[in-house]
């Protein structure tokens, strides 16, 4: 029992409690060069990700839409964290973090604060929770037009 | 709080509890609360030992063998249907055909009857707090059809709107109208008799989707006076893949089959083939015998303990709930109908409801947390879905305080200042 209290500390760690209540970057971006939607028909979250590209590198990132706080906080910590990136790393970033949320932790990679969404490898019902904003970058990137699903 | 004092008939019920072996499972180190029977309940040792029995001793196939053991399971799958005749009162055991569940109950009668019977500009009723199971199958009749779909409202406390209802049929042209008995993400009891009056003056046939009340009241298809009625025996402390419709003889007896097979035939050549009568007919392939065997045995169970007892315990829990849940800040019930079965549907302001769930499900407690396959009626509340708790027999007020401690946690957690 101790253990799983513990992953439960894990998964709602401080920083994902503020960034549920405060989202960064919680807007439409206007000129926006890049943008994809995201629907977990599961849980009915539902996000759009906003970027702003300019000579390969992202400027700007933005979301709108609702979910629960895995969800909400993964969304506002990855515009902070994608900002300033160039597009291939931005792409890179994405598998690593695909990787850290479902398989293990990719060896060498510093997450800096994304780090906190680790802890949801261990509720495997909530991993879609937090990747939903990740593959919905990806597909605005990769500017499919798709709408990002995770179920 | 007081968790002290059950009923006389709670007393009586609560016993049962011992009844159902998984109830004794711990969840990451916390003793089991099961609070999530609107998506199944859990199965009295009776259902799990007929079942088992039925491969120890009885296994064969039905309807075709002249051996002995054919004979048996035969005997036992038809002994099947009239225990579920009894249970809801049909006429006639022809009346009853078994299916996977509810959902491919409502399936036969929108692909043999509706796809029969509707025409183009026709209308095909259901209401705003259907599950998708008794939604989607009219939206394939109407496409198929060029019928059209037509949803009654659902008022702020979670009761169909009766006017509206009266409205759309005083509208004209509807052949069918698919109901809920009961709400499976509010719990809201529907009139269904009244509403199956109202329909047959308008001259409808109407099918009640009765997936939430079979195990929570005592049904009577002949009272409520209704065309078809389906059900599920998983939520009925069956086994899954067993489910039964209930359809009028005379209607069933004019419906072509809805899948072709064996032993729903009487005759087959290449130029002709003859179907057989009804229920067979219906009954394409080997069916889910062992699931008849279970649910019957599920029914036998639940009229031992005795449907309006679970409905008085289940009324009481509910009640209980209410009132603790009222006392949560900042929490808001959705569904509070007059009539309501026992579920216990909400939203906390600032917390999602899979948040909420997954802590929960730390302290042992399992609840739903989503849309409840009623994507429709959360749109109308304005909300992406709700936490349910949702009760059954073995149910108890101290479940009720771990939910309720639970959430207070949660609340504490995501330091909401309610």
């Amino acid at each position: 029992m101790a253990d799983m209290r513990q992953d439960l500390r894990e998964l709602y760690q401080e920083v994902i409690f503020d960034h549920n209540r405060h989202p960064r970057n919680f807007h439409a971006l206007e000129h926006a060069s890049h943008a994809a939607d995201g629907y977990n028909p599961l849980c009915g979250d539902q996000l759009t990700v906003y970027l702003r590209v300019e000579d390969g590198i992202v400027r700007e990132a933005s979301f709108v839409g609702h979910g629960c706080a895995i969800s909400t906080a993964s969304a506002s910590l990855m515009t902070e964290a994608v900002k300033g990136l160039p597009v291939d790393e931005v792409e890179a970033l994405f598998q690593d973090m695909h990787a850290m949320l479902t398989t293990s932790h990719p060896e060498g990679r510093d997450f800096g604060k994304l780090e906190v969404l680790a802890g949801v490898r261990e509720f495997p019902a909530r991993v879609k929770c937090a990747s939903l904003a990740w593959h919905t970058l990806h597909n605005a990137l990769a500017g499919t037009g798709d709408t990002a699903k995770t179920e | 709080m007081n968790a002290a004092v059950p009923s006389p008939h709670a007393r009586g019920i609560l016993g049962r509890r011992d009844d159902f072996p998984i109830l004794k499972r711990s969840v990451h180190g916390q003793p089991l609360v099961y609070l999530d029977n609107g998506a199944t309940t859990q199965k009295p040792s009776c259902v799990i030992e007929a079942e088992r029995r039925f491969y120890l001793e009885s296994n064969a196939n039905i309807h075709r063998g002249v051996h002995w053991l054919s004979q048996q399971a035969t005997e036992l799958y038809e002994k099947g249907r009239e225990t579920v005749r009894a249970l809801i009162n049909a006429r006639d055991a022809r009346e009853i055909v078994f299916t996977r569940g509810t959902t491919e109950a409502i399936n036969l009668v929108a692909w043999s009857w509706a796809r029969n019977h509707v025409k183009a500009g026709d209308v095909i009723v259901v209401t705003g707090m259907e599950h998708h199971s008794n939604i989607v199958p009219w939206q394939l009749v109407c496409a198929s059809t060029g019928a059209v779909l037509k949803a009654v409202r659902v008022l702020d406390d979670g009761s169909l709107d009766l006017e509206h209802y009266r409205q759309t049929l005083d509208e004209g042209r509807v052949r069918c109208v698919a109901i809920a008995h009961v709400s499976n993400a509010l719990g809201t009891v529907n009139p269904v008799a009244e509403l199956t009056r109202l329909a047959h003056d308008a001259g409808s046939v109407v099918l009640v989707d009765g997936a939430q009340a079979v195990a929570h009241q005592a049904v009577d298809v002949q009272a409520i006076g209704c065309d078809f009625y389906a059900f599920s025996g998983h939520k009925l402390y069956g086994p899954t893949g067993i489910g039964a419709l209930f359809g009028r003889l005379d209607l069933l007896d004019s419906m072509p089959p809805w899948q072709g097979g064996g032993d729903m035939i009487r005759t087959v050549s290449f130029e002709r083939t003859t179907y057989a009568d009804v229920p067979q007919r219906f009954e394409a392939g080997t069916p889910n015998i062992a699931g008849v065997i279970g649910l019957a045995a599920a029914i036998d169970y639940v009229r031992g303990v005795g449907l309006d007892d679970i409905a008085a315990h289940e009324h009481e829990l509910l009640q209980y709930g209410a009132r603790a849940l009222h006392d949560i800040k900042g929490l808001r019930m959705i569904g509070t109908a007059p009539e309501k079965a026992g579920i216990l549907s909400f939203v906390i302001q600032g917390m999602h409801p899979h948040d909420l769930g997954t802590i929960l499900d730390m302290h042992g407690v399992a609840i739903r947390a989503g849309h409840h396959c009623a994507m429709p009626l959360m749109t109308r509340f304005g909300i992406p879905g709700t936490a349910r708790a949702s009760l059954a027999l073995y149910n108890t007020r101290e479940d009720i305080d771990t939910l309720v401690s639970g959430i207070r946690e949660a609340c504490k957690m995501f330091r909401l200042e309610h």
